[in-house]
């Protein structure tokens, strides 16, 4: 069994406080939705959590690794607003550049996610000539390769239509079924077992 | 990756060649001032042609988010730092090497100071990749940094200029040049060994 603690976290952006003294605990098979308005400090927390920023004060860790350990990161998949593509390279180049870069020896599974998240006849086309939504389905495209227990999604509904999003609750829910945990941010409505909300 | 965008490296090889080019119809087309002044004017050049390259280093990278997971994946950043830097120099540094024995005839060198230009410019070149990756990491995330980068790098890159420069000028009196070349290799030796680790700091802390 997992956990994922987040202990006394406080964050602080210029003068502001986004959040003081935020704790949570998550175990395997969680599915966390962070909401709150515009400005909350949403993002500002998954950026914490995936050791990108430092808080205030407070602690992170998995199974008693502390954030940015080389251990944690390793644990840790994290998908932001930018949709981290090179545009010179094709979706596949792309897919395998983020699985290496994660370690998953995941290079030979490009082809089938693609598939899976419906990009099928795009394999080789650079990431300069896609649309924004379908940019989006690349990144998420890594989340069928990926194996890092605990996924942090900012807003990964953004710029999907109907059936992409479908796609992705499925993927979320299985992967919280395989004992996963799932942070994310979003403002739409979605349909995830066992969902947690926590509001800032 | 270079090849499928190939103005971000072709343009500053350009630079380079061009306005070496632009010396002797400005100055005199005469042997032996041209000679006179060839170390210093394709160092000079050689380190602009870089400045100018190094504005990409981290830009796109950081504009469409992959440099956001290069610094959250578990492998040490200093090393893929590293890797990025000799990328750049490859593109860079190398080329300009290469296409360095050209630049000096054209200029009047002689064949003994060709050969001390380009042992200059191979143990040269590759610190300017190296100290220029620490201005570019801590610039990244600004807008219109290019001047700034210019006035961070280059204070930092007068030494190397001094060593190169006079080494090339000493071998056309015939004197001995290796005291200048240790000391470049010197230098390239502790930015190789600082440099990866100063600039993961940067990022990082430009990134937050």
């Amino acid at each position: 069994m997992s956990e994922l603690i987040v202990k006394e976290l406080s964050c602080q952006r210029g003068y502001n406080v986004l959040f003081d003294g935020l704790s949570f605990s998550l175990s395997s098979g969680d599915i966390l939705r962070i909401s709150g308005a515009n400005g909350s400090g949403k993002t500002s927390l998954l950026k914490i959590l995936a050791g990108l920023n430092t808080p205030e004060c407070g602690s992170v860790s998995f199974n008693q690794q502390q954030a940015r350990t080389s251990e944690y990161q390793e644990a840790v998949f994290y998908l932001g607003h930018l949709p981290a593509l090179s545009p010179e390279l094709s979706c596949t180049e792309n897919l395998n550049f983020l699985s290496r870069l994660h370690d998953n020896k995941g290079a030979a599974k490009t082809k089938g996610a693609l598939l899976a998240i419906g990009l099928k006849g795009y394999e080789d086309e650079y990431a300069a000539n896609l649309s924004a939504g379908q940019k989006r389905r690349v990144v998420l495209a890594s989340l069928f390769i990926n194996k890092a227990p605990i996924w942090l999604l900012d807003e990964p509904f953004t710029a999907l239509d109907s059936d992409g999003i479908r796609i992705l609750e499925e993927q979320i829910n299985k992967h919280s079924d395989n004992g996963g945990i799932c942070i994310l941010t979003t403002h739409q409505e979605c349909h995830l077992s066992n969902m947690k909300t926590l509001t800032l | 990756m270079a090849m499928r965008n190939p103005s971000s490296f072709l343009n500053p090889l350009l630079f380079f060649v061009i306005a070496i080019s632009l010396f002797p119809l400005a100055i005199s087309p005469e042997a032996h001032t041209l000679a006179n002044i060839a170390p210093g004017v394709i160092w000079v050049t050689c380190m602009l042609a870089v400045l100018l390259s190094l504005n990409a280093l981290f830009h796109t990278d950081y504009d469409n988010g992959v440099l956001e997971q290069m610094v959250i994946s578990h492998h040490p950043l200093p090393l893929l730092i590293l890797a990025k830097t000799t990328a750049h120099w490859l593109l860079t540094g190398l080329p300009i090497v290469l296409l360095s024995p050209l630049l000096g005839a054209a200029l009047f060198l002689d064949s003994g100071s060709i050969g001390v230009l380009i042992a200059t410019l191979l143990l040269g070149t590759p610190s300017l990749s190296l100290i220029g990756t620490i201005g570019a990491s801590l610039i990244v995330g600004i807008k219109n940094s290019g001047m700034l980068l210019s006035l961070l790098i280059l204070p930092l890159y007068t030494p190397i200029l001094i060593f190169a420069s006079s080494a090339i000028s000493q071998s056309q009196y015939g004197l001995p040049t290796s005291a200048q070349l240790y000391f470049l290799a010197s230098i390239l030796t502790l930015s190789l060994m600082g440099s990866p680790f100063i600039s993961s700091l940067a990022l990082r802390t430009s990134l937050e």
